[in-house]
């Protein structure tokens, strides 16, 4: 792929967020879609992909308005719009299609006509030999490699709280945020224990929303209303669903290679990134994040965030919208990471990150089953 | 509706259907592979390292570790709070999934790398589920 040959022209989350009972999950959808459409100043009629997880990206043109010379459907949890972007640079480059709708809308909290959580019961391997466990919900099942992972580096579940303290500084900032009140760590060790190690403030939140992105080839970017966000790497891996069979419980493989190949594509060094989104559907993702994409050392990412370098006047503003812990998570996170980072590049975001030309977005799909990884760059990061 | 006081209990299908039968019979069953030698878990009739179909069922020895775990206090079909969610590893070196029985269900009580033994508990006339318990 050349660096930089696709850009995002367009960038929308959906009008409301949070608690949203008067919308479908479609309308959902629709919702972002049409708010990324009105961004990059276009209409169905000049969408020619289309992407989305969860439903059938057919049902979404259709109800659109949509005639696709390109569809993907890739659902692989929280990530998989991480791998669309991917997908979708792809299908720009080789001609495929011209301009592509990336969405995604999740009733999370409301329900209302909403895809179930994937049923694990039954004969699927999962329902064989781990959901007769209790391992049935990403609390039981998420969670379940962090007390290796402390162990092996000599630290203890409160290393994990000021993951979500620093978090939610960063949410104070931002208007749209669910939670906004500061918080420490005593209120986060004191909280209401949901699976050990793992408090109540160390788990995501459940809301309603969405977003969408529009990506068009670079040539054509300057001619829409916003400052183009080019891509500039890419990179997607896996290990697969099934949590006990992953490789190694201190490390994601597939975060490891997601994020090693993103870096080789877009010709960086960790040193050029100016802001950072990691999935952060549990406390302990961005800390395994930190070290699989190579910002820190293994077992030291704790340390690198207890030491505010990942908080508001840090050198690496990590998950500045408030991420999945504060801002909002809706189940299926990957796209609001993407939407941070079009903001702090467009210089849009309510918590701007002074000079933003670089920034990564990495996902983490399934329970550490998936990862996605996108760079982000400015016209100044294409020199 | 799904019934929330039974756990949701395994479907064999004719790949893992060997491994449903030697839990009823009391034994854990393993895989290895009669060309690389490689031992695997969950069952299938081909081998993930080298992608042979000759391989072989053996009897597992039922020793394992714990390799790490969750406590979970949210209820889960079957099962009743705080239970804990584990991954142990086999003496023969694969992992799987388990719940630790026979023990407090603490942190305390739950220690990393601990050995640990099989021990089957029938779920209905066809499902017997392997749980591990500190051993000795």
């Amino acid at each position: 792929m050349a660096r930089g040959s696709v850009a995002v022209v367009g960038a929308a989350e959906t009008s409301k967020m949070g608690q949203i009972t008067e919308m479908s999950e479609l309308q959902l959808q629709a919702d972002a879609a049409l708010n990324a459409m009105a961004d990059a100043g276009l209409t169905a009629a000049d969408i020619d992909g289309i992407a989305t997880a969860g439903k059938p990206p057919d049902a979404l043109a259709q109800y659109l308005g949509i005639t696709p010379s390109w569809l993907d459907g890739t659902l692989i949890g929280g990530s998989s719009f991480m791998l669309h972007v991917r997908h979708a640079l792809s299908a720009i480059e080789t001609g495929l299609c011209t301009t592509v709708l990336i969405v995604h809308g999740e009733s999370g909290r409301s329900r209302v006509e909403a895809e179930g959580f994937p049923e694990f019961i039954g004969g699927k391997l999962a329902g064989q030999f781990e959901v007769p466990y209790g391992a049935s919900l990403p609390p039981t099942m998420f969670t379940i490699p962090v007390l290796r992972y402390l162990a092996s580096h000599g630290l203890t579940p409160e290393d994990m709280a000021p993951v979500s303290v620093i978090q939610r500084e960063w949410a104070a900032l931002n208007p749209r945020a669910t939670f906004k009140d500061p918080i420490t760590v005593d209120d986060v060790m004191n909280a209401r224990m949901v699976a050990y190690p793992f408090t109540l403030l160390m788990c995501c939140l459940r809301t309603d929303g969405g977003g969408a992105l529009i990506l068009t080839a670079a040539d054509r970017a300057k001619d829409f209303p916003h400052l183009p966000v080019y891509v500039l790497g890419t990179g997607e891996s896996a290990e697969g669903p099934l949590v006990s069979q992953l490789e190694d419980f201190t490390s994601s493989k597939a975060s490891r290679l997601s994020g090693k190949r993103a870096f080789e594509e877009a010709g960086i060094s960790h040193a050029d990134v100016d802001h950072l989104m990691i999935y952060d559907a549990f406390a302990h993702v961005p800390l395994y994040g930190l070290e699989d994409l190579g910002f820190c050392q293994p077992g030291e990412a704790a340390e690198f965030i207890r030491n505010r370098h990942t908080a508001p006047g840090g050198r690496l503003p990590l998950n500045t919208n408030g991420g999945g812990l504060s801002y909002m998570h809706s189940g299926m996170y990957g796209m609001y990471a993407m939407q941070e980072s079009i903001r702090q590049l467009r210089g849009t975001a309510p918590a701007q990150v002074p000079n933003a030309n670089i920034s990564v977005a990495h996902g983490v799909g399934g329970m550490f089953s998936v990862a996605g990884t996108i760079i982000f760059g400015t016209e100044s990061a294409m020199q | 509706m799904v019934d929330t006081k039974q756990r949701h209990l395994p479907r064999p299908t004719p790949e893992t259907l060997h491994f449903w039968d030697g839990t009823r019979s009391g034994e854990l069953r393993l895989q290895t592979c009669d060309d690389c030698g490689a031992v695997y878990f969950p069952p299938r009739p081909f081998c993930p390292e080298c992608s042979n179909r000759n391989v072989s069922v053996f009897a597992a020895s039922g020793r394992a570790t714990l390799y790490s775990y969750v406590i979970s206090n949210i209820p889960a079909p079957g099962l009743e709070p705080p239970f804990s969610v584990a991954v142990v590893t086999l003496e023969e070196g694969p992992r799987l999934m388990t719940n630790i029985v026979g023990c407090d269900q603490t942190p305390e009580a739950l220690t990393l790398d601990m050995p640990l033994e099989v021990t089957f508990e029938a779920q209905s006339d066809e499902i017997t589920l392997p749980f591990f318990k500190p051993a000795g």
